[in-house]
């Protein structure tokens, strides 16, 4: 039965991108940039409604022949990827002036990769998956390049092209191999196959493809080679949903594909999905220890907090997944303040070296305040977020231990991989609070910024203090896989 | 909501006012700060003196609260402090040496809103990781407090070093607190209680006690994860260079509150719910200590700077907090806590001195100094009372709580030769160290650009080191104050991992308890005759 209805945050929020270019069309030139805030509000509303139950977006069902499966699961992520999206679109307006021409179109697209990203978290079929990783692939391949007139940003861009297209290529064969060996696309007609297919090489080849087309989407080891330079060239709104809404994306596809439908090979590829977490957390953060570069250390910061996700999905149970939806909802409010502040920051500065954020406490309270808040939350510490989505993360691996004893090395090789990320988080704290500035200058903050910044702490400091109720919610939503 | 439950949330909510509170405001940051921490020391006093009378709310522990709202009814975790003997003298010494740590940062002036916000959840935080009921706040609220450690050493520190000290106090103690963490995580697990309540994982863990493959493997995680915040040898060397560079207040607060924080765990979580793997380990720790008794004594007596000194020498008072858990008898284990109680005050203290000298001399080498007495009686005095205070003098809390140690140590014949080796080396080399400092310090000459070194100006000045000196002064005097609080609650940690083995009978061990405690008593009042 076709449920159009189930739709209807995905069509809202493809009508209100659409709307941003009509409008666009009659709106004088200086105007343009206040349709951020239009499209913003827009967003939370939804999220508000959604989350109330009163809008749109809060009915479960599926759609278009069980393609689309609206589930606690994927209303989860929607919240997600809707605050997500609020949060970077006011970004977005404060970025607005450094692009040259064509902030409606950036707008736009920003709303057209949050729809793929609402897709995805609904992807119960290989098709969708597939259609909607397109979807927010291809608008990023544009929003990390938008900057034209910049050469890091082209850089990044075409760096991205590149291997997200050979990852892509990727996924598509082993999404024909799959079909291929099963004759099926549906994740559910799929976990029911799958048991018996556990020893046919040319599914698990094709499985293990399908993986790496995510594996490049949230920047996990050996498809990360692309994230610092992506970070470091893409205008800081992009860079900023990128490293929360594609990567939150990727991890939604990814429990949907390993535990929705193929459980029995996920239980296989334990030990693979140990040593692929545990790797990215050494490389992200042995590679974060020199960095100078604020966006380039975030990037490689990034690729470290993919490895702390992947603990969650590696311990192939309800705990860890449900860590994974937690770690995220805090890494949300994390990242949106850091780059909240790097967007205001860098264009007061002439470098994004660490160095020049010397003496921001001087220049702005507020703004030091928030990058230190965010960088003690992703170092792990409390009363932050970060420390309690750790926490879980590890309990549930370190449950697994007494089964398999690679637990227990995964566990101190992430514990290993926070004890060095101290340091170069502290870098900044140190850089911003300790060194004194050459430029003393104020910096102001517009009314909308400060209002993201206040949200994001008070989000980063509500998941770290009351974990309770969003452990409920998100234990809850890892029961999809239970059915 | 209890008194304690006020005293960890006075200074955590006294921090987020001053958040809000524009930084020109400096005379009300100050007040604020004082005012908090006292009057959380106030309650702490009140708590202790009524907890012989307050009713056992839950499974012996008295002043239980619990905070809504924070933790997870699913995981079973939940806020809840409370107190029995064990730490209800810890919270009352933590919340006095916050107090004196406030008094004693005038020196700050610059970005006072942060560092008072700063030392207001270092405190509350200290005082919420002893108050703590529950495994994973237990854990938070030490976090909570050390964090700011180390951004205070390298904000407000001193010397050519902090930046270099920040890093590595903050990696050091991080992977102790991280390793401790594993063990905690992995105790939850395996204890499968499903509740990270600390009673409740105690008597789950008493009815059907954990293999002895998991305890083997989790002891030694919370032994050196907590070894290393405690600076147990060898893993001790972040200690001397952190305090020679922190702050007075955050000195102050670390070496004499946070730092037990490992020691507490010990006792409180990792002997009572894994007593085979204690009785494993005990005689390793027993060893270790000495290097911290005699090894690190050694080291301190060769300093020049005298923070150095009084960093080594706290390093090397934590031996014999380590020698009375490892005797694992019911003396021991209470002297241990004296010895806790009685070092936090003594440390609080020295560094408390130590600042002020370098904070009116501008240095604190040794030999550069000289002659300070007369210029500086009451911070004179007071030095030559913590320095006797340090080598155990009787009189002193320290004195009661090391005499202790040694008697339960002793009766534990496997320790006996470590504990003549710790005699000899702590009171031996205690005393020429010590010593020594107050000659290079207060004796001699006075050198000609001392000239307008100024003592203590007026009683408000004086208050933390009176109070710290009086607190000192009233445990060694009268030290059944602790011992009567401390003695049923460490009978009930020692009876679980005594009765695994007939080493010694309970009947004994009580009757031992009975003698040292009058012992000690009896010596200090004559000495103090």
């Amino acid at each position: 039965m076709m449920n159009i209805s189930l739709l209807s945050l995905e069509l809202s929020v493809v009508l209100l991108g659409l709307a941003l270019l009509l409008v666009d069309l009659w709106l004088p030139a200086e105007r343009k940039r206040w349709l951020g805030y239009i499209a913003a509000a827009g967003l939370a509303l939804l999220f508000l409604g959604s989350v109330t139950g009163i809008g749109p977006g809060s009915v479960e069902g599926t759609a278009f022949g069980n393609m689309f499966v609206q589930d606690a699961l994927s209303l989860f992520f929607k919240r997600f990827f809707l605050l997500a999206g609020a949060l970077v679109l006011v970004m977005a307006v404060e970025f607005s002036d450094r692009i040259a021409a064509g902030v409606s179109e950036y707008y736009a697209l920003m709303l057209f990769a949050l729809a793929g990203m609402l897709f995805a978290s609904s992807a119960n079929n290989f098709a969708l998956l597939f259609v909607s990783l397109e979807l927010i692939t291809v608008t990023f391949y544009v929003l990390t390049s938008f900057q034209r007139a910049r050469l890091f940003s082209l850089e990044a861009g075409v760096k991205y092209l590149i291997i997200g297209a050979l990852s892509t290529a990727f996924t598509v064969y082993g999404i024909a191999l799959v079909y291929g060996t099963t004759g099926h696309l549906d994740f559910d007609e799929l976990s029911r196959v799958t048991p018996d297919l556990a020893g046919n090489t040319v599914f698990l080849f094709g499985l293990l493809f399908v993986m790496t087309g995510l594996g490049f989407k949230i920047a996990a080891f050996p498809f990360q080679i692309w994230a610092p330079d992506v970070y470091q060239g893409a205008p800081s709104p992009t860079t900023a949903f990128l490293a929360i809404g594609s990567k939150a994306a990727g991890f939604s596809l990814l429990l949907r594909v390993l535990f929705s439908a193929a459980p029995a090979i996920a239980e296989q590829w334990e030990n693979l999905l140990i040593t692929v977490s545990a790797v990215t957390i050494l490389y992200g953060n042995l590679c974060a220890l020199p960095q100078r570069n604020v966006k380039r250390l975030l990037g490689y910061s990034s690729i470290a907090h993919a490895g702390y996700l992947l603990l969650g999905v590696a311990a192939l149970n309800d705990a860890g997944r449900s860590a994974v939806l937690f770690y995220l909802a805090g890494y949300l409010f994390t990242l949106a303040a850091a780059f909240s502040v790097i967007s205001v920051v860098l264009r007061h500065l002439e470098t994004e070296d660490i160095s020049g954020l010397a003496g921001l406490s001087g220049r702005s309270p507020l703004l030091a305040g928030t990058m230190a808040v965010a960088m003690v939350s992703l170092a792990g510490i409390p009363p932050l977020a970060g420390f309690v989505g750790k926490f879980f993360l590890l309990k549930a691996v370190i449950e697994r231990g007494a089964e398999n004893t690679a637990y227990y090395w995964l566990t101190f090789i992430a514990l290993a991989g926070v004890v060095m990320s101290l340091y170069y988080y502290f870098n900044v704290i140190r850089a911003m609070y300790w060194s004194s500035a050459t430029d003393n200058s104020a910096i102001p903050v517009s009314r909308p910024m400060k209002w993201v910044i206040c949200a994001c702490i008070a989000g980063i400091f509500y998941v770290g203090l009351f974990p309770g109720r969003l452990f409920d919610i998100a234990s809850a939503a890892v029961l999809v896989f239970h059915h | 909501m209890t008194t304690l439950t006020y005293i960890v949330l006075w200074p955590l909510l006294t921090a987020l006012g001053l958040a809000f509170v524009p930084r020109n405001y400096r005379v009300i940051m100050r007040a604020a700060a004082i005012g908090a921490t006292g009057l959380s020391a106030l309650l702490a006093l009140k708590l202790f003196l009524q907890f012989s009378s307050a009713p056992v709310d839950y499974a012996g522990y008295r002043f239980v609260g619990t905070l809504p709202w924070l933790g997870s009814e699913a995981l079973g975790m939940a806020c809840r402090f409370g107190v029995d003997g064990i730490n209800v003298g810890l919270v009352f010494m933590a919340a006095v040496v916050a107090f004196a740590a406030a008094c004693c940062s005038w020196e700050i002036n610059r970005r006072e809103k942060e560092f008072y916000i700063l030392l207001l959840v270092m405190a509350g935080g200290i005082i919420g990781a002893f108050a703590s009921l529950d495994l994973f706040f237990f854990y938070f609220f030490h976090e909570l407090a050390l964090v700011p450690t180390f951004i205070m050493i390298g904000l407000w520190g001193r010397g050519e070093d902090r930046t270099y000290a920040t890093f590595q106090i903050t990696l050091y103690l991080s992977i102790g607190a991280f390793i401790a963490l594993a063990g905690l995580i992995a105790l939850y697990v395996q204890a499968g209680a499903g509740t990270f309540d600390i009673p409740a994982m105690t008597a789950h863990l008493r009815a059907n006690g954990l293999t002895t493959a998991s305890q083997n493997f989790i002891f030694p995680l919370l032994l050196f994860g907590f070894g290393i915040l405690v600076s147990l040898w060898p893993f001790h060397t972040w200690a001397p260079l952190g305090y020679g560079s922190a702050p007075t207040a955050t000195a102050m607060l670390h070496a004499g509150v946070l730092k037990k924080f490992g020691l507490y765990g010990l006792i409180r979580v990792a002997l009572p719910m894994m007593p085979e793997a204690a009785q494993e380990w005990m005689p390793v720790l027993g060893w270790l200590c000495l290097g911290n008794l005699l090894y690190c004594g050694w080291v301190a007596m060769q300093q020049k700077n005298f923070n150095w000194l009084i960093g080594y020498s706290s390093v090397a008072h934590m031996g014999f907090v380590f020698l009375g858990i490892a005797s694992l008898t019911l003396i021991g284990v209470t002297g241990a806590v004296l010895v806790m109680i009685a070092h936090g005050f003594l440390a609080a203290l020295t560094f408390a001195l130590s600042g002020y000298i370098h904070q009116q001399t501008g240095t604190l080498e040794m030999k550069e100094l000289g002659g300070l007495l007369r210029k500086m009686p009451f911070i004179g005095t007071a030095l030559i009372m913590a320095a006797f205070a340090g080598c155990g003098l009787p009189g002193f809390a320290n004195f009661a709580g090391e005499v202790t140690v040694f008697f339960g140590a002793w009766s534990e014949s496997s320790l006996r030769l470590v504990t003549v080796l710790a005699c000899w080396g702590a009171l031996i080399i205690g005393a020429v160290y010590m010593l020594r400092a107050v000659r290079a310090i207060l004796h001699g000459e006075t050198p000609a650009r001392w000239a307008n070194v100024a003592d203590a100006p007026h009683l408000w000045r004086k208050l933390p080191f009176l109070l710290l000196l009086a607190a000192l002064l009233v445990f060694g005097c009268f030290p059944r104050l602790l011992t009567d609080k401390i003695t049923p609650d460490a009978w009930s940690i020692v009876e679980r991992v005594r009765t695994l083995t007939p080493r010694q009978t309970p009947a004994e061990t009580v009757y031992e308890n009975a003698a040292p405690a009058g012992d000690a008593n009896a010596v200090s009042v004559a000495s103090n005759e």
